[in-house]
């Protein structure tokens, strides 16, 4: 009863949350004047308070999905609604909800960082406040900079620099296009940081990136688009358990001459040189094999010195899904 | 109506003109300067009066209309075509403005600019040669009308160019000739019937003209035609934009 009871609440509350999406996209299309289908017919809806990541190769159409909800492309067809307001039609409602960061380090080189955040500010229609700049600042470690010409800074700041423009006008929904687009390694950690600091404060978070690895890294859920399509919209966790394939890998102390016929149930792999067994399972079974395997092992008197596993990267994953459609 | 946008975009064009000043202020006054010398002082002196005016006198309202039209074509082309080469101009796409808080915002500092750098030639012709102004309030109005519609064409370059070459054709090829063959630096009577006909076609002869009338009371059109044909450009600036807004020309795809 308490299961059942349980799993009512449960899908009450999810219900509830899928309910008001913050941002809602719908059959959404974009074809460019060039004849070039950008999008062809998305639809998505983006949780307040998650971190979700589009992941897809170049061209795959996640900078015009992004510029279609921020209101710099017109769509085609289909609706885009920011907690419930229409970006088209309630432009200013939508907008003023957003705040976007481009993928270009698109700077006016020659204004200071103090000037350009508090421009920004004032174009979203925000009154002066001063306090809330210099609290945005010194959050993303600019404050002492605030006096510099972003000519003067390096690129890890000037990305920093926009960010706190798209935060100057407290936005509920924070875009990030490609943020750490050739960004070393060091810079790319900061980054994260930043986003994992953004989310505490409750701001929900796209990003879009062609780096697995990051959307690995920070994401709550995984949407992958190729071809102007939304191929797969995911739980991260979820998505990989289900796809997730997980390999087991047993060095053995002496060399195996066949497999005995006992373990032929397990799908193993004898490797070329005969010291090590590898086993593919599901990661998402609950009763795995390993056991029975490492029960058979011992019963066959087989031997082994140590053992690692490896659960299949959401690269793996995004490559059969990629090259699957293409 | 998001004032605050309208506010931000008309200061920070104005600072930009703050950090340019040697460019955008200094050197209109002394390139000025050297028109009124050269033309004023050393031709002038040959010439006389033109219809009863010195002639340093005579051409005060021309260079104060070449330069007025000079600036507010090429501060309100520069200023929205700035955004749009460096990048920038995806926060102004993407913030909470309509188009006409935009465009109020950028040809409003435009005009500003210009109208200042119009009075200030007018006092640096005022230490050279006897300017008098016969009716001051007409004299605002067409430097005004001039102003908002030349920095309106401006935009319409800065919205249309894809390059700087394409931003600079009109204000460096197409400006002076038609100022210069505008009646700036003479009147039209003093040309043999057949160019006098031309002139007419050159859409700059009014505006000096009437400009000069606002002074001298001298004029090579009607005053009042003159101010008709303001309004027509001003008309025609304003369809052109808005044409522009509705369909998104090169600004939003």
């Amino acid at each position: 009863m308490d299961y059942i009871w349980g799993c009512l609440r449960k899908s009450v509350l999810q219900k509830k949350i899928s309910m008001t999406p913050i941002v809602s996209v719908r059959k959404l299309t974009k074809t460019y004047g060039n004849g070039f289908e950008a999008l062809k017919g998305v639809d998505l809806d983006i949780e307040e308070g998650e971190i979700l990541a589009l992941l897809g190769p170049n061209g795959a159409g996640k900078t015009t999905l992004i510029s279609i909800i921020c209101g710099i492309v017109n769509p085609s067809s289909g609706t885009v609604l920011v907690q419930g307001n229409d970006v088209v039609r309630d432009f200013r409602k939508t907008r003023a909800l957003i705040g976007l960061v481009p993928q270009e380090l698109t700077t006016d080189q020659f204004e200071t960082v103090w000037n350009t955040v508090r421009f920004s500010r004032g174009v979203y229609g925000c009154k002066p406040n001063p306090d809330l700049i210099e609290r945005v600042l010194k959050d993303l470690s600019l404050w002492s900079k605030k006096d510099n010409m972003i000519r003067e800074l390096s690129g890890g700041m000037k990305r920093r620099v926009l960010i706190a423009k798209a935060l100057s006008h407290e936005p509920r929904v924070l875009f990030l296009d490609e943020p750490t687009a050739g960004v070393d390694v060091n810079l790319r950690r900061e980054m994260w940081q930043v986003v994992e600091k953004l989310r505490e404060s409750g701001v929900t978070i796209i990003l879009t990136t062609h780096y697995i690895e990051e959307a690995e890294e920070i994401a709550d859920r995984v949407g992958v688009i190729n071809g102007g399509e939304l191929l797969l919209l995911e739980d991260k966790k979820t998505l990989m358990k289900k796809l997730g394939r997980k390999q087991l890998r047993l060095e053995l102390t002496e060399p195996l001459a066949a497999l005995p016929p006992s373990l032929e149930p397990f799908n193993l792999v004898l490797s070329d040189d005969r010291m090590a067994l590898m086993h593919e399972y599901h990661g998402e079974e609950a009763q795995g094999s390993v056991p029975a395997l490492l029960n058979a092992l011992t019963r066959e008197n087989i031997h082994f010195r140590d053992l690692s596993t490896r659960q299949s990267s959401l690269e793996d994953i995004f490559v059969a899904l990629v090259g699957e459609k293409a | 109506m998001n004032v605050e946008a309208v506010k931000s975009i008309y200061m920070f064009e104005m600072a930009r003109m703050r950090r340019t000043i040697l460019q955008s202020v200094i050197s209109p006054v002394i390139t000025t300067s050297l028109y009124f010398i050269v033309f004023g002082t050393a031709i002038g002196s040959r010439i006389q009066t033109v219809e009863g005016v010195s002639y340093g006198a005579f051409i005060t309202p021309g260079l104060i209309m070449l330069t007025l039209l000079t600036q507010c074509i090429g501060n309100g082309s520069i200023g929205i075509y700035f955004p749009k080469f460096t990048g920038t101009i995806y926060e102004i796409l993407s913030a909470p403005v309509s188009m006409t808080e935009i465009l109020l915002g950028y040809v409003g500092a435009a005009a500003t600019k210009g109208l200042l750098i119009g009075l200030i030639i007018l006092a640096t012709a005022s230490f050279f040669v006897d300017v008098r102004i016969a009716h001051p309030f007409m004299m605002a109005v067409f430097l005004v009308l001039t102003a908002v519609t030349f920095s309106l064409f401006g935009f319409i370059i800065g919205v249309w160019a894809r390059n700087f070459e394409q931003l600079n054709i009109v204000p460096m090829l197409v400006v002076p000739p038609l100022t210069f063959l505008g009646g700036s630096f003479y009147s039209i009577n003093m040309l043999p019937p057949f160019w006098q006909t031309v002139s007419h076609f050159n859409p700059v002869l009014y505006l000096v003209s009437g400009f000069r009338w606002s002074f001298y009371e001298i004029a090579d059109v009607n005053p009042v035609v003159s101010l008709g044909m303001i309004g027509l450009f001003l008309l025609i600036c304003l369809s052109v934009i808005g044409w522009i807004f509705k369909t998104g020309y090169r600004l939003r795809s």
